[in-house]
């Protein structure tokens, strides 16, 4: 039962985190709430799908398909991420002082949501479709009984859907001065580590080069297992052995992203 | 001219001597009742690898590798292909997240 509960965990953590960032984000917005529960439903029957048809995904274009999916996964979450903290650095001023005034505005803050919603949906796709699989191996295993496994499935869940409570809690407590630059910060280092991601599984699917690998070693100092090498490795994309390409995706969306919302700042209309 | 035939095979020799010009090598892993077999490869360091893993069993696996930096869902009976390398001297432990007790295995480049 143990051994379900941390597995579970493990995968539903970086979703969770995922969402109380993007909870956090969107502080205030009307229907925030709903469109995050919209999100989180949607990426429950998305993983469901996506897990009954793993042995179809896996055989397609050349044994690389799953590769090409996380890929796809990934960069769209990379662009959603990206167009919010533009989309936020002209807007965050004239949210913050009323929402009403917005007026005109009402369209694009929507389109926003469901941008961040999407966001959501990208995130328990791809971690719930791994859970959904392993839960299903624990059960045909026959080792455990099934009240067993369930319970320690939904232990790990609670966990994780804790954690990431927590995160979102702790942002909360960040003072009104600093809470948009502390959001979008991490928005943007969200960002970068998807990016980074998105140059591992291409290069794990050898459609990419990997230019080193790894292009430096800091297993020593902080594993990728160990809790806080998992943690930022969620939040920033800390890898203890990255390939020199992921290195090139995360410091190329990285700057790119910070450009486009320096941009968007100078773009700020008078009135606002 | 014989110097122009040296210079030659010296260039080909290099460019073969460039990881990834390099013809990719195939290595083959079962998953049995939960386990690799082999448990451990051996494959030639500076050399891209293509791992075949094959699910023989009925229930989905999960490898995964911190060292290699890899991490691939494998459904019950499919086959998964992964890149790896080319990988430096040494020695880098894989394991099936799904059943961590028993899938553990290691790929050592040489």
């Amino acid at each position: 039962m143990l051994g379900a509960t941390i597995i579970v965990f493990r995968e539903v953590l970086e979703a969770a985190l995922i969402i109380g960032i993007v909870a956090a984000a969107t502080r205030g917005r009307s229907g925030r709430n709903r469109w995050v529960l919209a999100g989180v439903g949607a990426g429950v029957v998305g993983s469901l799908l996506v897990a009954s048809l793993t042995g179809e995904l896996a055989s397609f274009a050349d044994g690389v398909g799953q590769e090409l999916f996380s890929a796809g996964v990934l960069g769209l979450a990379v662009l959603m991420l990206a167009w919010h903290n533009i989309w936020m650095s002209r807007h965050a001023r004239g949210l913050a002082r009323d929402a009403k005034q917005l007026g005109a505005d009402v369209a694009s803050g929507r389109r926003d949501m469901s941008a961040m919603a999407l966001v959501v949906t990208l995130a328990v796709v791809r971690e719930g479709s791994e859970t959904a699989l392993f839960m299903y191996s624990l059960m045909i295993g026959g080792d455990n009984s099934r009240v067993a496994i369930f319970l320690g499935g939904a232990l790990g869940l609670a966990l994780g859907a804790a954690a990431g409570f927590g995160l979102y809690a702790g942002f909360l407590r960040i003072p009104a001065k600093w809470f948009f630059s502390a959001t979008s910060g991490l928005i943007l280092l969200l960002a970068a580590a998807m990016a980074s991601q998105f140059a591992r599984v291409l290069i794990q699917a050898d459609l990419l080069p990997s230019l080193a690998s790894p292009l430096w070693d800091t297993s020593w100092l902080l594993t990728n297992n160990a809790p806080l090498g998992v943690l930022l490795h969620v939040l920033m994309g800390y890898e203890a052995t990255p390939a020199g390409m992921q290195v090139v995706f995360y410091a190329t969306a990285l700057f790119l992203i910070a450009a486009g919302m320096r941009h968007a700042k100078t773009l700020q209309s008078p009135s606002s | 001219m014989k110097r122009t035939v040296k210079l030659a095979i010296a260039l080909v020799a290099f460019g073969f001597s460039i990881p990834g010009f390099a013809a990719d090598q195939d290595v083959s892993l079962v998953i049995r009742n939960n386990r690799f077999e082999p448990q451990e490869v051996r494959v030639p360091a500076g050399q891209k690898i293509r791992l075949l893993v094959k699910n023989l069993d009925a229930a989905a696996e999960e490898f995964e590798s911190h060292e290699l930096n890899r991490e691939k869902v494998i459904a019950a009976g499919a086959t998964a292909t992964i890149y790896i390398g080319p990988l430096s001297p040494g020695r880098y432990p894989f394991f099936g997240e799904f059943h961590e007790s028993t899938a553990r295995g290691a790929v050592v480049a040489e």
